[in-house]
């Protein structure tokens, strides 16, 4: 940990240390650093200037009430409805199947590599996770889409598969997707707990399942919480997928997991690529839309990061 | 399942009984099969992850294996020949685009994290809000940095246009956030007696990050930025916003309007009703499935090629 050498900066006997000298081009570098570093401020700052400047010219003309509550989508109709529960109802959907699938495999997988693997199978395993997140989501969509889909249809015959999209095979596909970021955390999360706890459990003659499920498992349940609400957040912010298994939407509110059904992302990766003209109320939409996205991930991803920083001050 | 408590027990054997009882109920066969299964099951959550990843691609190979041939990379796309359609212009597109991006984030990550991890002084409360910031722009969605890009890359402050040096900013900045935590951490694994022995011997706190610290992160640095990079080629959805979507036949300009992307064009030849564009959106997958994998391979290798403990 650095913390010996934040110690020399910041301690009291920093000031002797010190060199005696003025050092201006030093003084510059290590300001270049710290802008370096503050850009990431810069970079919030404008986002949340990109998504909300533009909303006062669209609520002009939408009633924010309308917009979250209404239940009809259809910004380039001519009788044009702002809706956004349509949407709003296809990502939740898209996140229900998601931990659906993301939940159990991810926290099996987590526990797996924790209390089981040794470090020689943690050292193949963890790798191969991290090549299933890297995977381009262009393609893992492309593959729900010709072979996934396609099988689940057939697998699944009492199902009324009528449209060539479905909500349900997308929320599924986001699913495993999530399954690495679900099992690094929640691994890192029951890693931390301290061994004296399972040790202690084992002398009362506990066996292995139960030491994973009744000592590790609630003892680092924060983090595996947070890592819960992170596969969450990332089920909310995924595009290519949903816009490929799902479609960019109906303007409809539907609910069902064969059912085609648009989620906030896809409808602004539709919306953006068609020719759109600056400052129209449908070009509005866009930061409407990306503005109540951010917010979700922005307030589950506090959630998290808190959650988070609960277990690591419990048992540093 | 009685444990048999010895009736005379003091309190202390009393409550150790109590809690064995409540974390150890019954150990038979019962519980043996039962870890068995439980371990199966868990081992099945591993093996449904790896069967993704071998069936993404798998389909790749299937569909698009046979379509792979130097008219993929060398022809322009045609919407209505797919026979002879190719990647020409994605490609390049995609080249300059990382180009692009590897110039930004290489000083502005690297600059980031040497600040953060050896000069920040972290009671400050302006430290705390950048590292807080950071952790939070890691999960911000990709689309939403595609808005921020169209906003204020293409249109708005920078007003470069549709063009490829903004969809580099746009990628840039959401990858930023990784190449930050890679490289801390790299920097974290160099013991900090390096740099106080420098300090000692006289060095300046500066002379000893640059001539001490950095270079025995370096390795963990590039790491941390080729990943990044693999993660930058497969990216999709913030350039459909600033302007890689349209369908161009020309090679692209780093500063011209009009350029295209690999992942991009993929998504916009598979939009298409006829067979023979899913099969070209296959074979331009698995162009970018063996990319990704020399790239990947190249950080494994670094990693166990420059890897110390100390």
């Amino acid at each position: 940990m650095s913390s010996s050498i934040q110690g020399a900066r910041s301690g009291s006997t920093a000031n002797s240390l010190r060199a005696p000298s003025f050092r201006l081009g030093e003084r510059i570098v290590i300001g270049l650093l710290f802008g370096a570093a503050a850009i990431s401020v810069g970079v919030t700052i404008a986002i949340v200037i990109s998504l909300f400047a533009p909303l006062p010219g669209f609520f002009e003309y939408v009633n924010p009430w309308d917009f979250l509550t209404g239940t009809l989508w259809a910004p380039s109709f001519a009788d044009a409805s702002f809706g956004v529960l349509p949407l709003v109802a296809g990502t939740l959907q898209v996140v229900f199947y998601a931990m659906l699938v993301g939940i159990p495999l991810g926290l099996g997988a987590a526990i797996y590599l924790s209390e089981y693997a040794g470090n020689g199978v943690r050292k193949i395993v963890k790798p191969i996770l991290e090549v299933l997140e890297g995977l381009p989501t262009v393609a893992t969509g492309l593959f729900a889409v010709f072979w996934l889909k396609p099988w689940i249809q057939e697998s699944t015959p009492f199902l009324e598969w009528t449209s060539p999209f479905s909500i349900g095979v997308a929320g599924l596909t986001v699913g495993i997707i999530t399954i690495p970021l679900i099992a690094s955390v929640s691994d890192d999360a029951m890693r931390a707990v301290p061994m004296a706890l399972r040790e202690g459990a084992y002398a009362l003659g506990a066996t292995k399942m139960r030491v994973a499920l009744k000592v590790v498992l609630p003892a680092a349940i924060s983090g595996i919480v947070a890592s819960f609400v992170l596969g969450a957040s990332r089920a909310i912010g995924e595009t290519m997928v949903v816009l490929l298994v799902a479609g960019g939407g109906s303007p409809q509110l539907k609910i069902g997991f064969t059912e085609p059904a648009g989620a906030m992302t896809a409808f602004i990766a539709s919306r953006a690529t068609g020719e759109i003209a600056t400052g129209t109320i449908d070009y509005y939409s866009i930061f409407a839309v990306g503005a109540l996205l951010f917010l979700m991930t922005l307030i589950m991803n506090m959630i998290a990061i808190r959650f988070v920083n609960k277990f690591r001050e419990v048992y540093d | 399942m009685s444990q048999g408590i010895p009736k005379r027990a003091s309190g202390a054997a009393m409550a150790a009984a109590a809690v064995t009882q409540n974390i150890y109920k019954g150990a038979n066969n019962k519980a043996l099969v039962g870890g068995i299964m439980f371990r199966l099951l868990l081992l099945s959550a591993l093996g449904i992850a790896m069967i993704a990843i071998l069936a993404v691609i798998a389909w790749a190979l299937v569909e698009g294996a046979a379509r792979v041939n130097v008219g993929l990379f060398v022809n322009n796309p045609s919407s209505f020949r797919p026979e002879e359609a190719g990647y020409r212009p994605a490609i390049l597109g995609t080249v300059q685009l990382i180009a692009g991006v590897i110039l930004l984030i290489v000083p502005l990550g690297v600059g980031a994290a040497t600040y953060l991890e050896l000069f920040a002084d972290r009671t400050r409360w302006y430290n705390r809000l950048i590292e807080l910031n950071i952790q939070n722009l890691a999960g911000v969605p990709s689309i939403v940095f595609g808005i921020l890009g169209l906003a204020f890359i293409v249109r708005g402050v920078f007003d470069l246009g549709f063009v490829v040096a903004a969809g580099s900013a746009t990628i840039a900045i959401l990858v930023l956030p990784t190449v930050i935590l890679a490289s801390r951490e790299a920097i974290r694994a160099v013991p900090s007696s390096l740099l106080d022995g420098a300090m000692a011997l006289g060095a300046t706190r500066l002379q000893a990050v640059r001539k001490m610290v950095l270079p025995s992160a370096a390795p963990g640095m590039l790491t941390g930025v080729i990943l990044a990079v693999a993660r930058a080629i497969g990216e999709a959805a913030p350039l459909l916003l600033v302007g890689a979507a349209t369908f161009v036949t020309f090679d692209p300009n780093f500063w011209q309007d009009g350029y295209s992307a690999l992942p991009v064009m993929i998504y916009n030849y598979a939009g298409r009703p006829q067979e023979e564009f899913h099969t070209l959106a296959a074979a331009g997958v698995l162009v970018m499935l063996v990319v990704l994998f020399f790239i990947n391979s190249i950080a494994v290798w670094l990693r166990a090629r420059y890897e110390r403990t100390w």
